[in-house]
């Protein structure tokens, strides 16, 4: 058989074999076989894709949180502030209060100490006045004994009797 | 190691060249190394396994002639051994011919067809248990047979197809991984002691490279004869030339693709059987230190080039077919040579055509 020119047998069962081997490859070997191959694609596509989502999301996630702590943070520093200031207020406004209070009872005191004075005068008045009374009636009695006597009782009376 | 191996051979050139001229001037018989190394790579009527002094160890394969008038006509090709004749057929270095004169068709199942049923069947049995185990482990790691084939599946797929064809790729991809593992599985049984020769065989390559053609010219979009019959950027004068160039081209491009594959496959087997031969020549075992070591180093070769011709003749049909289906800008200008070719697909798998290591397989 000469080595270069083709057969026409041979053509033949080649291209009749290969065409058959073609189909049945193409249909019972290729078909399932690019056909996983695609879907396994697919899948680890999806799969790192997915992947790749929730990492994000937990970036989000985490960015989330840590605003949130952020921002309790900054509220409880405004509240101690705050709590401060209150009790600061409170501070003066007791200290204000304690000082009115303290003033008011001062001048309570001191206004009945003036009452209590002037209430101590009218009866040192009165006491004088009940006494003159009295020396007066004891005078008058004894002026019914002697005159000169009760002369001289009402000037050793007025002598005792310093008014002061 | 070079060097020590460089002078174990030239040692045994001299010993090979000391004994040739007693030994062969003694013995009578005549050693036709051309002739045996035809009839290693060519086909044949029967499967020629070996032969010892007892005789010939021989499959006979069946002879189906078909003569017009005379009709189909089958029995075994042993009736035809030896020169004997079947009714008026008989075999003339192993072409089936008549012994009249008229004319006959030979479908016999030869060595290479009975090579070719049995290597499909290899490949139908091999991709459909892949396939199996496929659609077995959906969702898992692939295993065995089918991780070891699956690589080469995805290269072909996304090396070849994508990047030669394009967005299309999808429609040709049965076809190139046909022709990708027919190709390699061949080469390598071919390589096969005792088997035959099927991808070196010009019948064999000339089916593919017009399976090739043909599905160039059915998948042809308007670019693509638009190119051929009216090339833009060329004065119409030029047409007179240009379009019988053009579909010269055409022609071409899968007569290429036959005669690589066949030439390369062939050149294999022939320098193998070379170094053998040369034990023969020199009648001299001695000679085996050269000639194993080369035809060692030459199998181990073959080895690759079964893969990279297989690879080579799918890259190629891909180029074929992505020229063919490609969607062309209509603002740019087109040249002829694919060095334009090269710089306008950026890298792309077209550039190949353009490298003289690859044109050279």
């Amino acid at each position: 058989m000469n080595l270069i020119t083709p057969e026409f047998g041979l053509l033949f069962w080649q291209t009749l074999i290969f065409l058959l081997l073609f189909l049945l490859l193409a249909k019972f070997a290729w078909k399932p076989i690019l056909g996983s191959l695609k879907e396994r694609e697919e899948s680890i596509d999806s799969a790192l894709k997915m992947a790749q989502q929730a990492k994000e999301e937990m970036q989000s996630l985490k960015a989330g949180n840590e605003k949130l702590l952020a921002e309790a943070r900054k509220e409880r520093d405004q509240m101690l502030k705050e709590g401060q200031a209150m009790a600061a207020q409170f501070v003066e406004q007791a200290k204000t209060t304690a000082t009115e209070e303290a003033n008011r009872i001062t001048q309570q005191a001191r206004e009945a100490i003036q009452q209590e004075k002037s209430q101590a005068l009218a009866e040192v008045r009165n006491t004088a006045a009940q006494l003159s009374v009295d020396i007066a009636e004891r005078l008058l009695r004894r002026e019914l004994a002697d005159p000169a006597a009760q002369q001289k009782l009402v000037d050793d009376y007025l002598k005792d009797v310093k008014l002061n | 190691m070079k060097r020590l191996l460089t002078l174990l051979l030239c040692l045994c050139t001299f010993v090979g060249f000391g004994a040739e001229p007693t030994e062969s001037g003694e013995k009578g018989e005549s050693f036709n190394p051309g002739e045996v190394i035809l009839h290693h790579v060519a086909d044949s009527h029967e499967w020629h396994w070996f032969s010892t002094d007892n005789g010939h160890f021989v499959t006979y394969l069946p002879i189906i002639a078909y003569q017009p008038g005379k009709g189909l006509s089958v029995f075994s090709s042993e009736e035809l051994a030896e020169g004997k004749t079947h009714g008026n057929l008989k075999l003339e270095e192993e072409k089936l011919v008549t012994t009249d004169g008229s004319k006959v068709y030979d479908f016999s199942i030869t060595k290479n067809v009975a090579a070719l049923a049995m290597s499909s069947l290899l490949l139908v049995i091999i991709f459909t248990s892949v396939a199996k185990s496929y659609n077995r482990r959906a969702g898992q790691a692939p295993s065995g047979l089918q991780n070891a084939l699956e690589p080469f599946v995805v290269f072909i797929r996304d090396e070849v197809g994508k990047k030669s064809i394009g967005p299309k790729y999808e429609r040709y991809m049965p076809y190139l991984l046909t022709v990708f593992f027919f190709i390699w599985f061949n080469n390598l049984l071919g390589l096969t002691p005792g088997a035959a020769n099927l991808t070196g065989n010009i019948a064999v390559t000339m089916a593919m490279a017009l399976l090739t053609l043909i599905i160039t010219l059915f998948s042809a979009n308007k670019n693509y004869w638009g190119h051929i019959f009216a090339p833009p950027g060329v004065p119409w004068p030029l047409y007179i030339i240009m379009v019988p160039v053009e579909l010269v081209g055409v022609i071409v491009k899968p007569f290429s693709l036959m005669i690589r594959l066949f030439a390369n496959i062939t050149a294999g087997h022939i320098i193998i059987l070379s170094f053998i031969s040369l034990i023969f020549i020199f009648r001299s075992s001695a000679t085996g230190f050269l000639s194993v070591p080369f035809g060692l180093f030459i199998s181990m070769l073959e080895l690759l080039v079964s893969i990279l011709q297989a690879y080579i003749f799918t890259l190629l049909t891909a180029m074929y077919i992505g020229s063919a289906v490609e969607e062309h800008h209509h603002d740019e200008a087109h040249h002829e040579d694919f060095g334009t070719a090269e710089e306008r697909a950026g890298g792309s798998n077209l550039a190949h055509l353009g490298r003289p290591d690859v044109a050279a397989h």
